[in-house]
């Protein structure tokens, strides 16, 4: 397979040093230097009139690897799946005007779910701009309310100071996308070189230390606990926080449930994980939050697909929040303890607490406060409902369950492959049914519930992990929304397994319209979509289809042993429902189990 | 309640918008937002009179707080703080009623800044209740047009902020 890479620097130091030089270039070098001086390995984008100038300088610097996509969208979701799947920050670029606006959906993506995106787009030339010229949109005013910051550089001169500024706001405190405009005569003015050798923003301080007497009073609180419960999130899995998080989790007898963007930020198959909790989670993680005394939220943002009627949510528990965000605290619950910080640092804070506690508890003679002792018969409590109340649907023989196709993929990975998702009912499917292991190893669209997003995002995640098995599972609905994107997978042998669970129609919208508007069916029938392995072969990507489980087992084998993109088309039954759903407006106690309960 | 914030804030193009968006798309009520250069150049001062209990309050401020060009933000609602609005107010005048208005005006300390035949136009500073109170006063006679600044604010002398280098103070983000 051929994976685009940094081409190999001899000298690597030697190598910047020749990027640093004050050499009299454009703005389009500048920008391409700046990028390299960033560690940029990779961008995604799509030319057009107001970024030829650099796209000529690219022309001049082969060892910048640029991916040319079939769409600005495409180029936005793999910078942002880049960007989830290594945790550095992800790049595309796009001309004015419509480049810029087919951006929008992406950037808005990458901000709900705080993914380091830095997004350059070309703009008219400065005297152009506010007259409505040819291609001409305010794509600074557009992204304000979707972008951590933007700017619009007016000066060559402050060009290498903006990226370099960019680039430390999107991957620092709580990240997300930064945009850049670039009007045209900016990119191709003149000027010396001067890379900032340090990042001074006035009105950003992106360390938050971990207040510390705030710490030690959520610390004291789960001394007394008997019943807690972590809801672990993104923040986690952003703050690398993963053997902090089973550490902190052990030492304090606490099971953990971990939100659809903080899946694989404790491993699915650690005795005290409880599954996703909120609409579509599993009846032990929310009956433990519901009967919980002390609900500890780390890097989590009680979104209201978690909380459901957040009035009837955790009725018996007062609230600890860690956030490194200020703002999400006391946002939608009343907190009792709040904790501002890194969640890194907060964990390595409290476990160090709780463990010398622990000790001095364990003495002899000393006090019985030892916080596993006290949970014991919570957790006992918890390992009998998640027994008791499993995850579970109706197999067949005759037809292809998608839950079963989710669970032959796990199977076959261990939880050792990177899964990018589309959104609707696979998408739940997954959260459900495949064991995730490890951070950063599941990339789907939670916040914004992007359609489209699961396919170009998995080619940034395979470019980012040349040798980690990438596999993109996805509705019939969202495989249609970026499929030109096969084209990029096809000419730069880009391996990613693409799953669709093709069930021929808008699976969530059909169960929605089933469950809640009485099966009034309205506009979900995708009848006429394409034949998936014939769209597949269009492109030049291996097609496979299954409609038995004998057929799903050898097209799954053969796609794991083809080296390069394979597309497998499962067909599933229409009329199959997510199962546990939590109705609207009713509290995560009121769980639909089965369909027989709806 | 009703809320004053004070926000110090880099003066850059687009920074207005950003907190009117801000404001807009969080759901809270803008009654008045002022803006000036403060002390220092390259900052301005903004006073945005909102309302919002306790929790809606302290969103506001960790909301603005989020946003790079924001340097520092405070929820003076509930400080001892001096306010201060300027109108400015057309009201029609006839030969019986002009000495009558200039009657009504004496205790408000106005400045009378244009005369013509049938108006004249008053300048008045003070809180908001001033302005409220004087206006009323001149609408029987016929108040023409009407321009207010929204308020403006800082905190009394004495109190915690006085004295100190507000711009030496980091934010957290």
């Amino acid at each position: 397979m051929t994976i685009i890479t940094p081409s190999t620097i001899d000298n690597e130091a030697q190598q910047r040093e020749k990027l640093l030089q004050p050499d009299l270039i454009s703005g389009s070098e500048i920008l391409l230097r700046s990028l390299l001086l960033e560690g940029v390995e990779c961008v995604f984008g799509y030319p057009g009139g107001a970024v030829l100038y650099i796209y000529d300088a690219m022309h001049d610097n082969p060892e910048f690897k640029h991916v040319l996509t079939r769409h600005e969208q495409g180029a936005i979701h793999a910078a942002d799946g880049y960007a989830r799947s290594t945790g550095k920050v992800g790049v595309c670029i796009a001309t004015s005007g419509p480049g810029a606006t087919n951006l929008v959906t992406g950037i808005a993506t990458a901000y709900m779910d705080s993914s380091p995106v830095v997004v350059i787009t070309g703009n008219v030339p400065t005297h152009q701009m506010g007259t409505d010229a040819f291609q001409e949109a305010d794509i600074t005013g557009i992204t304000m309310p979707i972008t951590k910051h933007n700017y619009l550089v007016s000066d060559v001169a402050d060009l290498a100071r903006i990226i370099h500024e960019a680039f430390y706001i999107a991957n620092t405190g709580r990240k997300g996308p930064v945009l850049i405009d670039i009007p045209k005569d900016v990119s191709a003015a003149l000027t010396y070189f001067s890379w900032p050798d340090e990042v001074a923003i006035s009105g950003y301080g992106a360390s938050v230390q971990v207040d510390e007497a705030q710490a030690d009073v959520l610390i004291d609180a789960l001394a007394t606990s008997k019943r807690p419960v972590i809801i672990a999130g993104a923040g986690v899995v952003h703050a690398d926080a993963a053997d902090e998080m089973i550490a902190f989790a052990q030492a304090i007898g606490a099971p953990v449930t971990t939100t659809l963007l903080g899946l694989g930020g404790f491993p699915g198959d650690h005795p005290l994980w409880l599954g996703m909790p909120g609409m579509h989670g599993t009846y032990a993680a929310n009956t433990a939050i519901q009967h919980a005394d002390l609900v500890i939220a780390i890097g989590a943002r009680f979104d209201d697909r978690v909380t459901m009627r957040s009035d009837g949510f955790a009725p018996n528990a007062r609230i600890a929040h860690v956030d490194v965000d200020p703002a999400e605290i006391g946002k939608i619950l009343t907190t009792d303890y709040p904790v501002v910080g890194d969640v890194g640092a907060f964990l390595r804070y409290a476990l160090a607490r709780v463990i010398s506690r622990n000790a001095s508890s364990e003495a002899p003679g000393g006090p019985s406060s030892n916080a596993t002792r006290h949970t014991t018969a919570w957790i006992e409590e918890i390992a009998a409902m998640k027994r008791d109340y499993p995850l579970s649907y109706k197999d067949s023989e005759e037809v292809l369950k998608p839950q079963w196709v989710i669970q032959m993929i796990s199977d076959s990975t261990h939880g050792d492959a990177i899964i990018t998702t589309d959104v609707g009912q696979h998408q739940m499917w997954v959260a459900q049914y495949y064991n995730f292991r490890r951070p950063k190893s599941l990339i789907t669209s939670g916040g914004l519930g992007t359609m489209g997003f699961g396919f170009p995002a998995s080619i940034g995640a395979q470019i980012g992990n040349p040798n980690a098995l990438v596999i993109s599972i996805n509705g019939d609905g969202g495989m249609q929304m970026c499929s030109q994107e096969l084209a990029i997978c096809a000419v730069n042998k880009i391996p990613v397994k693409i799953v669709v669970i093709n069930n021929q129609v808008l699976g969530m919208v059909r169960q929605w319209q089933e469950l809640v508007y009485e099966g009034r069916y309205s506009s979900i029938d995708l009848s006429g979509s394409p034949d998936f392995v014939k769209l597949a072969d269009a492109y030049g990507v291996k097609g496979l289809r299954a409609t038995t489980k004998a057929e799903a087992i050898a097209a799954w084998q053969e796609a794991l042993v083809t080296d390069g993109p394979v597309l497998i088309d499962f067909q599933v039954p229409k009329n199959e429902c997510v199962f546990p759903m939590v109705p609207p407006g009713k509290t995560i106690g009121d769980m639909i189990l089965s369909p027989d309960q709806a | 309640m009703e809320r004053t914030l004070t926000a110090l804030v880099n003066d850059r193009p687009g920074v207005l918008a950003r907190v009117a968006g801000l404001f807009s798309r969080r759901g809270y009520n803008i009654a008045s937002i002022t803006v000036g250069a403060a002390e220092e150049p390259g900052f301005s001062r903004m006073t945005i009179v909102s309302a919002g209990d306790d929790v809606v309050a302290s969103q506001m401020v960790a909301q603005l707080l989020k946003l790079v060009d924001v340097i520092e933000v405070r929820d003076i609602s509930k400080e001892k703080v001096v306010r201060r609005e300027l109108a400015l107010v057309k009201v029609k005048t006839t030969p019986t009623t002009r000495l009558e208005i200039t009657h009504i005006l004496d205790p408000f300390r106005v400045s009378i800044v244009d005369v013509g035949h049938y108006s004249i136009t008053v300048e008045v500073t003070g809180d908001t209740e001033k302005i409220d109170a004087l206006i009323a006063l001149l609408h029987p006679y016929g108040v023409v047009q009407i321009a207010r600044t929204g308020v403006t604010a800082l905190v009394r002398s004495g109190a915690a902020l006085d004295g100190q280098n507000h711009l030496s103070d980091e934010k957290n983000a």
